[in-house]
């Protein structure tokens, strides 16, 4: 007959806390007392269904047991034993949290059923129901009121160890073997050059991650430039993002775990390789639907867009039809920014330098393209519409008397790149002579806080499933064809992401 | 479909707490929210497809039908007929679950409905906070006063 055991209790800490704990098939021997090691047999994940783990119990004993299901929705994990020296037979076992949302608090039911040897049923209940789970609660609360799992949120922490919880260190906190791309001299793109370089292991409150795909942006090409050298010293790194997978997590670290899809922006550079450190906080999940080279193409884009249309031109509050014109209508943000600021009520106006470029421009929403000669001239054509309410500025100083002279009265001019040198002083008189207000945003001062990059990255990926935004056309690029990507995307031969694979 | 969801911790075996919530008829007993209460038809209260007949407070009458009873695992589902409050396919579960660790019970009470839009937010607080947690609170209450 199957025995079955049932135990629950509350713990006084939120869900999502007791679950990022929980949820770790590999964490046991962290915080559960009588586990002594714990591995993933094969090198697999630690929330991979299907994957075994290996425990060593501080009673010489020893247990395989199998990950059946993982519910982050229900919050649940199913197990069962594949292996074990204790006279467990066909033990199956399932912790489920439940939030108690009087007090912030978790629920935590944890129970199975499983058969013994004739005579001990008694006795193996009794050894799972207080040696294990309720040794396991209380084990839990007191790793959580310690902190352990803000210590050992990732598997290489080096600091102390909550009692009873000692584990070896694992070889994976060591380098790890990686190539990077420096910019030699600032100048051209021919200084871009790829070079060995380990990622050394990652420090308190640091991520490590083995990028796949990195997204190439403008801002990148100024840093070669040595345009702001406060950013990037020469023999620096470039680049602002990237997507990929986490190897391993600092001391710290919570909420990420190794194997997990992550991208990132930061306003510190060097993205231009294939393993890095991030800081924890600049990074988001990936949802599934997302791919790599998506993201990577679209995270620091898409966000910039969605501070342009939400904050600066202030769709969809503003009156519907509210001109805006956007400056390389064809490019990575500017196609987002067409799409967007079109779905959320604006006539979007846009300037392109091929014909090409216009038909994509139009393909993404743009309803009035203009083709741009050497000679930038477009405020006639850009009037005739009645003048642009907000103008979405990439093109920098070639186009200053252009753009002060196609923006309607009371309009906004968003700086937002240089492409064809920097913007030389405006002159306030100009703004004057229509009450123009000027900005010069930065996208990470918009994703300052961890809730804002959440909501806006949330509100992008939303973007992307409702088809608000497409995914733009993506030019790929090897790292080490860094140089060739910077050339093409300065001598405006692209459309759309530049992303390099890492 | 909106979802409205609420759990507490109340200091009672569940036994004890069930047996004073399981009355499909005892809502004035022990919610405070309620005045009185009737089953139609003069059908017992524990019959599944029964129908009570209450007034809140405030006067509004409400209708609701019983769906489901477990005395196995202390729950009951019941869907509302006729309200004022503005609510369509309403169902709401109420379900209690031991907890060993000190002969507690883990509480839940959650609803699906449907509603006219941009009344979502007052109706998720009207129904978590003015009548699940609000019949919570009077539970933890009767129980810390044995």
């Amino acid at each position: 007959m199957l025995q079955r055991v049932v135990r629950s209790t509350v713990i006084d800490a939120p869900i999502e806390r007791v679950w990022a704990v929980i949820r770790d098939f590999n964490s046991h021997d962290q915080w559960h007392a009588v586990v002594d090691e714990s591995r993933i047999e094969r090198g697999e994940r630690s929330d991979q269904v299907g994957c075994v783990r290996n425990f060593a119990l501080k009673d010489g004993n020893h247990i395989r047991e199998q990950l059946l299901t993982l519910d982050d929705h229900e919050h649940r994990s199913t197990y069962c034993i594949v292996e074990a020296t204790v006279p467990l037979q066909r033990y199956v076992a399932t912790v489920t949290l439940k939030p108690v949302t009087d007090g912030n608090r978790t629920f935590w039911h944890w129970e199975s059923t499983f058969a013994t040897p004739p005579g001990m049923e008694q006795e193996l209940r009794e050894m799972v129901a207080t040696g294990v789970y309720e040794a396991g609660f209380e084990n839990l609360r007191r790793y959580l009121r310690e902190g352990g799992d803000l210590r050992h949120g990732g598997r290489e922490g080096g600091g102390p160890r909550a009692p009873g919880a000692a584990r070896a260190g694992l070889p994976r906190a060591l380098p790890v073997a990686s190539r990077r791309v420096v910019v030699k001299h600032y100048g051209g793109p021919e200084q871009l050059v790829a070079e060995d370089a380990d990622c050394p292991a990652p420090g308190p409150g640091e991520v490590r991650i083995r990028q796949r795909a990195i997204g190439v942006n403008f801002i990148d090409i100024y840093q070669r430039r040595g345009w702001i050298p406060s950013l990037l010293a020469e023999g620096g790194t470039p680049g602002m993002e990237a997507a990929g997978s986490v190897l391993d997590c600092g001391e710290g670290v919570h909420g990420f775990l190794e194997g997990d899809r992550v991208a990132y922006l930061g306003p510190v550079p060097g993205s231009y390789c294939h393993v890095r450190n991030v800081p924890a906080d600049w990074l988001v999940h990936l949802p599934p639907a997302v791919e790599d080279e998506t993201a990577a193409a679209l995270l620091l884009k898409g966000l910039t867009a969605d501070y342009l249309v939400h904050d600066l031109a202030q769709l969809p509050h503003r009156n519907p039809g509210t001109r805006v014109l956007v400056h390389a209508a064809a490019g990575g943000v500017g196609l987002l920014v067409c799409a967007w600021a079109r779905k959320l009520g604006a006539t979007v106006i846009g300037t392109v330098s091929s014909d090409a470029k216009a038909r994509l421009a139009r393909e993404h929403g743009c309803q009035h393209v203009i083709v741009l000669g050497d000679g930038y001239r477009f405020a006639d054509a850009v009037q005739r519409l009645g003048g642009a309410d907000v103008l979405i500025d990439g093109l920098g100083d070639a186009a200053r008397d252009e753009n002060l002279a196609a923006l309607a009265r009371r309009g906004h001019w968003v700086s937002l790149g240089n492409a064809t040198g920097a913007l030389a002083q405006v002159d306030t008189s100009a703004l004057l002579a229509k009450s123009i207000t000027f900005s010069r945003p930065v996208v990470f001062d918009y994703v300052a806080t961890r809730a804002e990059l959440e909501r806006r990255t949330a509100r992008l990926w939303a973007a992307l499933a409702d088809g608000t935004l497409r995914v733009p056309p993506i030019e790929r690029h090897t790292l080490a064809g860094a140089a060739e990507a910077h050339a093409r995307l300065e001598r405006r031969a692209t459309s759309g992401a530049v992303v390099l694979l890492a | 479909m909106i979802r409205v969801y609420v759990s507490s911790v109340i200091d009672a075996a569940a036994d004890t707490v069930w047996s004073r919530v399981r009355d499909f008829n005892a809502l004035p007993l022990w919610h405070p929210g309620i005045a009185d209460s009737r089953i139609e038809n003069h059908e017992p209260p524990d019959r599944v497809g029964c129908i009570r007949h209450f007034h809140t407070r405030e006067g509004g009458m409400i209708r609701e039908r019983l769906l489901a009873l477990s005395d196995y695992d202390y729950t009951c589902v019941y869907e509302i007929l006729e309200s004022p409050m503005g609510v369509a396919h309403y169902v709401a579960t109420l379900k209690l679950t031991p907890i060993t660790d000190g002969g507690r019970t883990f509480a839940e009470w959650s609803a699906e409905f449907e509603c006219a839009e941009g009344r979502e937010r007052e109706l998720t607080e009207l129904i978590g906070n003015g009548v699940f947690q609000a019949g919570f609170d009077a539970l933890k209450r009767h129980f810390a006063r044995r």
